[in-house]
């Protein structure tokens, strides 16, 4: 039993480790993003796993928690980068409505 | 609009919202139903949805069809996907096509976009509305005859999807042979009246 | 402590291990696989099930608990927010073009995008590619973006 217990940890750690050197590497933002979110849901499976190994429930709350946080953090850092990608003249932006007027994204006239 | 039609648009979303609170108290009672329906409705009118214009009928026998090639699908891709991460080889090659539906409604394309997304080996990049074109990224393609198979793959998951959630005319325009045209380089893709 | 002794505990054992080991080439995928959006199939994709399968590992092992529940509200929020999350970063990493053109069989994307930037007057795909990309797959610099002393040179005096 005791093998087994410590071949599920391996298991998730080794993962969460991987995933770490993904966040440190890089390079850009969104490989950190995915990153981030592989992380926490790792973690919320190791935190579950725990808590069936252990057949203790205090922390399922804890997983209700980081589940969501993971998906608010990294839906927010997303439209972070996109809102950069429409300030900038250079890049388009076309596709957060910022296209010039009468010009659609599929390049018909508006009527 | 008028109260009673709001309300209606509003209740699915009081629904689940109610399920949630309870399933997060985890007993049953009076007290729980009672406190959940408040905070539905707080909730509900703090932060209004845009009502959903359509609507979802529910079939069940195709339901049970869609959710028995959704699990299929999602066991035999996490294999695959499993698979390319751990061989030595890596990934090789993947693909970006675009897949013209025939479903036109906001719903439905919304949950065929979900369904495509849960589904390993395939995103949704992007869906231009007035074309009804999915974008999907596959993550691996052998040839150009295993992107046509995909593409044919994506049409099967949203027959399967209209059929389990679509009103009667969304099934109808399945079986009407709307062209279904590639992109092809160079082109601007299909005209399609607005 | 450890007491698998009935059939549901193995069957949950049994999910456990899966899902532990399907969060272990999650992570194995999100290192190994060349562009972000490769890296974000291995990212969410394994773990919608892995997540799946621990949940219901877990929920088989607490049952009786009110926890439970919230075991299978976790595996539900999943299923509903890994698309959700899976398409914004996928969407705008395409946008920003953090795609190894060199690793596509074919891209019908890109014809549709290239005709609708034009017209609108903007440059097509520049088609840069991440940095960490082998250097001789990365595009040349035919797609450079305007810097502000070529608008300068542009404007009449």
């Amino acid at each position: 039993m005791t093998v087994y217990a410590f071949a599920l940890y391996t298991m998730l750690g080794v993962g969460a480790v991987l995933a770490v050197v993904r966040l440190a590497l890089g390079p850009s933002l969104l490989d950190r993003v995915v990153a981030t979110d592989t992380l926490l849901v790792i973690i919320t499976a190791g935190l579950a796993v725990y808590a069936a190994l252990q057949r203790d429930p205090t922390i399922v709350p804890v997983l209700v928690v980081v589940s969501l946080l993971a998906f608010v953090g990294s839906v927010a850092v997303a439209r972070y980068v996109g809102g950069m990608l429409m300030r900038s003249p250079a890049d388009d932006g076309e596709e957060s409505g910022l296209a010039p007027p009468g010009v659609t994204r599929t390049g018909e006239e508006t009527s | 609009m008028s109260g009673a039609l709001r309300f209606r648009h509003q209740l699915p979303v009081l629904t689940w919202l109610v399920l949630v609170w309870i399933l997060l108290w985890g007993t049953w009672s009076w007290a729980n139903l009672l406190s959940g329906i408040l905070v539905a409705v707080l909730v509900t009118n703090v932060l209004p949805l845009p009502a959903v214009i359509g609507g979802a009928r529910v079939h069940p026998l195709p339901l049970l069809v869609l959710a028995f090639w959704f699990i299929k699908d999602l066991v035999v891709s996490s294999a695959q996907v499993a698979w390319q991460a751990i061989r030595p080889s890596g990934m090789q090659q993947g693909a970006i096509v675009a897949v013209q539906l025939r479903t036109d409604s906001d719903l439905l394309l919304t949950l065929i976009a979900e369904a495509l997304t849960l589904v390993p080996g395939s995103i949704v990049l992007d869906l231009d509305r007035p074309r009804r074109t999915l974008g999907v990224h596959l993550l691996h393609v052998d040839d150009d005859e295993d992107v046509q198979r995909q593409k044919a793959g994506v049409l099967t998951m949203e027959d399967r999807v209209v059929r389990a959630f679509g009103t009667k005319e969304d099934i109808a325009r399945l079986d009407q042979e709307i062209p279904v045209e590639d992109l092809a380089p160079g082109s601007d893709g299909p005209e399609v009246r607005r | 402590m450890n007491d698998f002794d009935s059939i549901p505990d193995w069957i949950a054992a049994a999910c456990l291990l899966v899902g532990a080991f399907l969060c272990l080439t999650a992570g194995l995928g999100v290192l190994r696989f060349p562009d972000v959006l490769s890296r974000m199939h291995a990212g969410t994709k394994p773990q919608v099930m892995g997540v799946l399968l621990i949940m219901i590992g877990g929920a088989i092992r607490l049952t009786g608990w009110s926890a439970t529940w919230m075991l299978l509200l976790v595996a539900a929020f999943q299923l509903i927010t890994a698309p959700v999350n899976a398409h914004m970063v996928s969407r705008i990493a395409y946008r920003r073009r953090h795609v190894r053109r060199d690793l596509l069989v074919v891209d019908e994307l890109v014809d549709a995008q290239r005709g609708a930037e034009l017209r609108a007057g903007q440059e097509g795909m520049s088609g840069d590619q991440p940095a960490d990309a082998p250097e001789h797959t990365r595009a040349e610099d035919d797609g450079r973006r305007p810097s502000p002393r070529d608008l300068d040179d542009a404007l009449p005096d």
